[in-house]
């Protein structure tokens, strides 16, 4: 619901824009400006081993040599791998962790602090604490197959606690008496939950999925620090290859080109979940 | 104190609701005009639109004569008292009556001397270094009281001052705020969705539903000649009993106060009715028949003394000038 | 439940552990309760890599971050949340937008923008690029919590002849500690946290943050398990004190108006 205050003069339109413009004009200075410039460089050539070459236009010859990479498609299988793994994991223990968290009624603030930890530390310290104890138990680190599970458990273990606390919220929302008039009519703890809990958690979850899918679809700390993207390149997410690509091998278009199609998939990623429950949840706050 | 003129004022909100409709309204120097009507009547809206807190889509806003339509509120001096009293909760209490005074540009000692006196007459003078979440309910309607007496305006305006009060303070403060109207000789505008606080309180009462006025006049003369179906049913508890009917071939709505109607022996009234329910209300009683024809019951109300109980077939008769009659179609007076 | 709490805190443990383990037994049979403690790991960190240095980088970073997108992420949110102007959706939507840009997607325009004006490896060179982050972090947050202040507060200050800027001074800031509090706990936190940044804009061990610091610890012969698992727990500790002390504000921030569906 909009509550603009008082009748828009002239110069309470001039003042809002005073207050608004200072961090517009940073957003548009850091991110608006970069994006389109990378847009701009991922149609050049531009290998900065190469000065010699200079910067010519090439049109979308980058984006067809990106989509000709074979490491380019399995950085985006691996990319898949993870989301869908993790997500669908940190979903579930999440929402179980959100209901025993719902049931606690002592120290309440002391296992929400235990549980945050995690999530609240640096990525980089997590990757390496997980690293350090599957080095010292196990070899599966040298395994390409094997090293997705610390993967997926050092990323579980850091953002499950965010869904969680995320579900929990939504749980504390719902009328206890429902569960009551549930349990009169004779209705079993599953039944409960598949017929209350899950429906009426639906906005919840699918909060949480849009905010996980997308941050397990941008993931580099972790897999920068835990694996290197290894064995080989057996574990190499797409925002890895990019930053190889880039800051590695110095060939900047061509990262650029990669970098715009990592964009534009977020943000198909972000559009066809917003569209999925009507975008309320966000223009809610806008509207 | 002012008197307060709307001229055709229209309020229509960007998603399309129109709040109020071409109303024109004037407020007299002084008096207590009260606005009621249901929820959504736009009575608050009304408010609002003299405080200068929305601007009209269309028409006009005057006070004393001048038009402030284009003023902003900081510029009107109009104070208003708030439904939720929206007292300034980091502030204290004597913060909170000076804010205004301070940001007039009055001198120190001026503000000190000027709160402490509202301060004693209100009775809140031993809370001034207190903070909102401190007080009671009834002792933060004073402060925001306070707060609008203290900076001596051009008029008052309250959004249901009373609503949020337990129901047995409800009655002493409406004195009270009688009280204050007189003593001040204050211009206030009032807004209510209470019939009985809009009866005992106004100077004059301007009946509003849908964005639209219905009626405007003294309490008596709303009650006693309402101009609309709408105003009949408002005013007046318990709610005026009206039924369809024809008066020279013109189809009709009659009208009849439950206080106007006598419950007289079977066969010697008007129509015949079966006691339905029986309310006891200590002086008088609300009788509830079924009277054939009504798919409502008819309302009657009888002295506590007179003996009615529920099944008896009893005749009900009423005197022929205390009948209304209303335009089936726009439900005005016929 | 305390099962959970214990599963969840096993690796710290495992850490800590680790982390007072002397070198030699780092990577023998790993046992719940520990052998001998040393604190060589410790002070090798601080004596020898002057970990001060990487702590002191994070602390300026992510604290100037946090003053600038709070201050100015603020202003807009206010404006955002109570007033209409031109362009307001507009402006929605491209915060919105903001906060989903991959980071790995800006880096290196940021970089050669950065290197062209002589802001690589210097703090600034650091918050600026924070700020793609920080600010619609900030922003989303004081925009719910700005809204769901009552209104009527701000149009009895109105009535009493405050301005718009004088009732945002009086009125509306003082009231909103707690959501601007929120915001610069939440605020600090990523910053603390943030690597890709750090990693590609620092160019020498002078202007390292904490995880990049110990992301890069190199050993003479193998990697220093012990410092950096010491440099792990160094790192957890102030991050424990910060969500103990405000973890139901970050809580409150980080559902506000996520589940309001």
């Amino acid at each position: 619901m909009t509550r603009t205050i008082a009748p828009g003069t002239a110069s309470e339109t001039r003042l809002a824009w005073m207050l608004a413009a200072p961090a517009l004009a940073v957003i548009v200075l850091v991110a608006l400006g970069p994006i389109l410039w990378t847009f701009w460089e991922s149609l050049h050539l531009h290998d900065l081993r190469m000065p010699w070459l200079g910067r010519p236009f090439i049109g979308v010859a980058n984006y067809a040599e990106v989509l000709r990479d074979v490491r380019f498609w399995s950085a985006l299988g691996h990319t898949t791998v993870f989301v869908v793994t993790s997500v669908s994991v940190e979903l579930s223990l999440g929402l179980v962790l959100a209901i025993l968290l719902d049931r606690i009624t002592r120290a309440r603030g002391l296992v929400r602090t235990a549980v945050l930890v995690p999530w609240a530390l640096p990525t980089v310290v997590a990757a390496l604490i997980w690293r350090f104890m599957v080095e010292s138990s196990s070899n599966w680190l040298s395994d390409p197959v094997m090293a997705w599970v610390p993967l997926v458990l050092a990323d579980a273990w850091k953002t499950t606690p965010f869904v969680a606390i995320l579900l929990l919220a939504g749980l504390q929302t719902i009328d206890r008496s429902l569960y009551e008039a549930a349990q009169v009519d004779g209705a079993t703890a599953w039944r409960q939950f598949t017929a209350i809990t899950l429906p009426l958690l639906r906005p919840a979850l699918l909060v949480a999925a849009l905010f996980r899918i997308l941050d397990a679809f941008r993931v580099f700390d972790l897999v920068f620090v835990l694996t290197g993207g290894g064995p080989g390149t057996a574990t190499e997410p797409i925002a890895l290859y990019t930053f190889a690509t880039l800051l590695q091998h110095l060939q900047f278009g061509l990262g650029a080109a990669l970098s715009m199609i990592v964009f534009a998939l977020a943000f198909i990623i972000a559009l066809a979940a917003i569209r999925l429950f009507g975008g309320r949840a966000f223009l809610e706050r806008a509207a | 104190m002012a008197g307060i003129s709307l001229r055709q004022a229209g309020k229509r909100f960007p998603k399309g609701q129109v709040a109020v409709e071409n109303l024109s309204l004037d407020i007299a120097d002084g008096e207590l005009l009260v606005l009621v009507g249901p929820s959504g009547s736009g009575k608050s809206t009304v408010l609002r639109l003299i405080a200068g807190l929305e601007a009209p889509s269309s028409g006009r806003i005057f006070i004393d004569g001048e038009d402030v339509t284009d003023l902003p509120p900081q510029q009107r001096d109009l104070a208003m008292v708030f439904q939720n009293y929206a007292l300034y909760p980091h502030k204290s209490v004597r913060e909170n009556l000076a804010f205004g005074l301070r940001m007039r540009g009055m001198a120190p000692t001026a503000i000190d001397e000027r709160v402490s006196r509202v301060a004693a007459a209100l009775g809140i003078d031993t809370l001034l270094d207190r903070r909102p979440a401190e007080l009671s309910g009834g002792q933060r309607q004073r402060v925001a009281l306070g707060r609008a007496i203290v900076r001596e305006p051009r008029a008052f305006l309250l959004d249901e001052p009373l609503s949020n009060l337990d129901p047995l303070l409800r009655t002493g403060t409406r004195a009270e705020l009688a009280l204050l109207h007189r003593r001040l000789s204050a211009t206030m505008v009032y807004v209510t969705h209470d019939q009985e606080e809009a009866m005992t309180l106004g100077t004059r009462i301007a009946v509003m539903n849908q964005g639209r006025l219905e009626q405007v006049g003294a309490p008596l003369e709303l009650y006693e000649r309402p101009a609309t179906v709408f105003v009949a049913r408002f005013v007046g508890a318990p709610a005026m009993n009206l039924w369809s009917g024809d008066r020279g071939g013109q189809p009709v709505t009659f009208g009849v106060r439950p206080h106007d109607i006598s419950v007289v022996a079977p066969g010697s009234g008007e129509v015949d009715g079966v006691v339905e329910v029986v309310e006891p209300l200590g002086p008088q009683t609300v009788v509830h028949l079924a009277v054939p024809g009504r798919d409502e019951l008819l309302r009657v109300m009888v002295s506590g003394t007179q003996r009615v109980n529920a099944g008896d077939c009893v005749g009900l008769r009423w005197p022929n000038d205390r009948v209304h009659v209303f335009d089936a179609n726009g439900g005005r007076r016929a | 439940m305390w099962v959970v709490v214990g599963v969840v805190l096993v690796p710290l443990y495992w850490t800590l552990v680790a982390s007072l383990t002397p070198e030699n037994r780092l990577f023998g049979t790993p046992s719940l309760l520990p052998g001998r403690l040393v604190l060589d790991h410790y002070r090798a960190l601080f004596e020898a890599r002057d970990f001060w240095i990487p702590i002191r980088n994070s602390l300026v970073v992510a604290g100037l971050t946090t003053l600038l997108s709070v201050t100015l992420g603020s202003a807009c949110a206010y404006a955002l949340a109570r007033m209409a102007f031109p362009g307001k959706t507009l402006t929605l939507a491209l915060v919105l937008a903001v906060s989903m840009f991959p980071q790995i997607s800006i880096v290196s325009p940021l970089y050669l923008v950065l290197r062209e004006v002589g802001l690589l490896n210097t703090y600034p060179g650091l918050v600026l690029p924070y700020m793609t982050f920080a600010m619609p972090l900030t922003i989303w947050l004081l925009v719910g919590f700005f809204r769901q202040l009552p209104a009527d507060l701000e149009e009895a200050a109105f009535m009493d002849g405050a301005g718009r800027l004088r009732t945002i001074w009086e009125v509306v800031l003082p009231i909103s500690a707690p959501g601007l509090a929120t915001a610069a706990i939440l605020t600090f936190l990523y910053s603390w946290n943030e690597f890709l940044f750090a990693l590609s804009f620092a160019m020498g061990p002078e202007r390292y943050t904490v995880p990049v610091a110990i992301a890069l610890f190199r050993g003479q012969y193998q990697v220093p398990w012990g410092e950096i698992l010491a440099a792990a727990m160094v790192a957890s500790v102030p991050v424990a004190v910060i969500i103990l002390v405000a973890q139901r504000r970050i809580v409150s921030g980080l559902t506000a108006g996520a589940v309001k569906g």
